[in-house]
């Protein structure tokens, strides 16, 4: 098999795998690159080929330097699979996807998941409603479709994305009805200062009148320290109702996006059985990697955000690391691993910034978990005081994590309730065992699956 | 794009596609994902779920939660974040059991 096999597969188009990609070129590497989405560039840079001159006005510089990365990326000569649904990886290193309906199987000497992140669940009552989304759900609408909202909007939460999307709707001249901030009231623009040049990505945005100053000239109501967040509405969203400085507020608005930052997209690395560890400063999972990003499985490889969160320009170095070990370039890895403890540096301040309060991740009895199966944080504890000792448990009591979504949106929430309410660590409580399909496929497009060597060749 | 819809375009031009969605001609905007279109539409919910018969609507529009699931041209569990619009489709809400392991075909015919 391994005559016909690529050098290096890679799933994710974002920085890391693009990233990736062209140093593994640039070593004369064979490499295919298969994404869900239509076109390069990941969360970050997601679209930034097609955006015009408004979009690049309204999304800052940051987003539009990624369109020489992706515009690269493009012309490296490595295959480049948009639309691919994955959904099996195995640990022989065979990728089977989906496009357009057809099912398909490609083989690697190496793998690269380089699948970056999503958003921390933040469960609390009325957020399965309809007009409640992420705020990365705003920002996708906004960079894959130039959709910014068309009432009153309010923005929940904490983390960088929450205030980027802010300033972003700002300068799109969406009025923003509130800024509630579930961050305990410490000077975030101060902190951010003292950040190094590593976060630079951020802290552009900063620099000048800063995010934070912007938002507060344009008068945007913003509340600090706010705490027991709850959605109000009956079969659509119309208000979001918290406390803040000892007050209670109701802020009225159809289109409510929440948001408490992001955390590694483990599915596929689940699903392969590797080690994962739990990280106390992010508050998540992490696939254990060896120093230059192999895991627990020889010749698989993760990179970028969805190793650990270290955002984007963290992601591209930990691609060409891979990619430059693999090639078996000493010199380079040296070089790019000195860069890499740089870039890195700030990452500790920034978790600790941004810690979400325990309060929205290990949410009230009342409030649903598993959003596919409609089981709530009460029922969970149940579950715990019947003798349940982790998250696969709980399917056997009451299908949590069973449904389509597999457990993606609420795995994080199970593992951190369980913990509480046992008095563990989350360590000792697990996640979910992951199995394929990873997507939804039918049997008939299962049937017909075949080879796709043929076709790239 | 609708009056009823959470979003507008900040497109100067905005060129549309039509689709059916419930049995119903729809004009929705082109070169965006399904999802958007829907909700660019001014649809409010796209499923309805086989616990509770809770109206949903897409969440996280990156492929994670998987409220956005329709049906197109008959085939269930379609993640309607992740998949181009296109003219023509036939779109129809998923009301009930949604499931990952092979499904077959649903007809709808
Ligand atoms: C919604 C969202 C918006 C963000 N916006 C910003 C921003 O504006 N600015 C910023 O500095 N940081 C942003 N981030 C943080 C982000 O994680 C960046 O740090 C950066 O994009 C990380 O790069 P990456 O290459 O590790 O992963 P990503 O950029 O996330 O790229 C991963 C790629 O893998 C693909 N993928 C994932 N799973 C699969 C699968 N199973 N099958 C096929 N393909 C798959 C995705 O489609 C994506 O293209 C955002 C994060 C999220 C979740
Ligand atoms: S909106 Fe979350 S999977 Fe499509």
């Amino acid at each position: 098999m391994s005559d016909v096999a690529i050098d290096l597969i890679i799933i994710g188009a974002g920085p890391a795998g693009m990233s990736a990609a062209l140093e593994a070129r640039a070593h004369g590497l064979s490499v295919a690159v298969l994404d869900e989405q239509a076109s390069p560039g990941g969360q970050i840079y997601r679209q930034v080929l097609q955006a015009d001159a408004r979009s690049r006005a309204v999304l800052g510089a940051d987003y539009s330097a990624g369109a020489k990365l992706a515009a690269d990326f493009s012309q490296c000569g490595a295959r480049y699979l948009p639309n691919a649904a994955i959904w099996q990886v195995t640990p022989q290193r065979e990728v089977h996807y989906l496009v357009e309906g057809r099912a398909r199987i490609l083989q690697g000497r190496h793998l690269l998941i380089a699948t970056g992140a999503f958003e921390r669940p933040m469960p609390m009552p009325g957020w399965a409603l309809p007009g409640v989304m992420t705020a990365g759900a705003g920002q996708i609408l906004l960079k894959s479709a130039a959709m910014v909202p068309a009432g009153p909007v309010v923005l929940a939460g904490c983390g960088p994305l929450l205030y980027l999307l802010a300033v972003q709707y700002l300068r799109a001249g969406v009025a923003v009805e509130a800024l509630v901030d579930t961050s305990q009231g410490r000077d975030l623009l101060k902190a951010w200062r003292t950040i190094p040049g590593a976060m630079r990505g951020w802290r552009d945005l900063l620099k000048g009148a800063g995010l934070l100053v912007e938002l507060k000239r344009a008068g945007i109501r913003h509340f600090r320290g706010a705490g027991n967040l709850r959605i109000e509405g009956n079969d659509r969203a119309n208000a979001l109702s918290f406390v803040s400085g000892g007050q209670h507020h109701r802020v009225s608005a159809e289109l409510i996006l929440l948001h408490q930052g992001v955390v590694p997209h483990t599915q596929i690395s689940r699903s392969l059985r590797l080690e994962h560890d739990w990280s106390e400063s992010q508050l998540c999972w992490v696939p254990r990697r060896n120093g230059v990003g192999e895991t627990s499985a020889a010749g698989i490889y993760i990179a970028g955000d969805g190793g650990a969160i270290g955002g984007a320009q963290v992601a591209q170095l930990e691609g060409r690391l891979v990619a430059a070990t693999i090639a078996g370039q000493r010199n380079r890895t040296r070089l790019i691993q000195k860069a890499l403890g740089r870039a890195r540096a700030a990452r500790p301040l920034i978790d600790a910034l941004y810690r979400p309060p325990a309060q929205s991740c290990v949410p009230a009895d009342d409030v649903m978990v598993c959003r596919c199966e409609e089981v709530s944080a009460g029922d969970i504890r149940r579950y715990v005081d019947l003798g349940c000792l982790g998250p696969n448990q709980t399917k056997a009591f009451g299908r949590c994590g069973m449904g389509p979504c597999q457990g993606r949106q609420c795995g994080l929430s199970v593992t951190q309730i369980i913990a509480a309410h046992r008095h563990v660590p989350p360590a000792e409580v697990g996640y979910y065992r992951i199995r394929p399909p990873l997507k939804p496929i039918t049997l008939a497009q299962l049937a017909g699956e075949s080879h796709s060597l043929e076709e790239l060749s | 794009m609708s009056a009823d819809s959470l979003f507008r375009s900040l497109a100067a031009a905005q060129q549309n596609v039509s689709i059916e969605f419930e049995g119903q001609p729809l004009s929705v905007p082109d070169k965006v994902s399904l999802a958007a279109a829907l909700l660019a539409s001014g649809l409010r919910h796209t499923r309805e779920s086989a616990i509770s018969g809770r109206p949903a609507a897409p969440y996280c529009m990156m492929g994670v939660c998987f409220e956005c699931l329709v049906q197109v041209d008959g085939q269930a569990n379609v993640q309607s974040c992740l998949v181009p619009v296109r003219a023509g489709m036939r779109v129809r809400r998923q009301c009930g059991a949604a499931a990952l392991v092979p499904v077959g075909e649903v007809s709808d015919e």
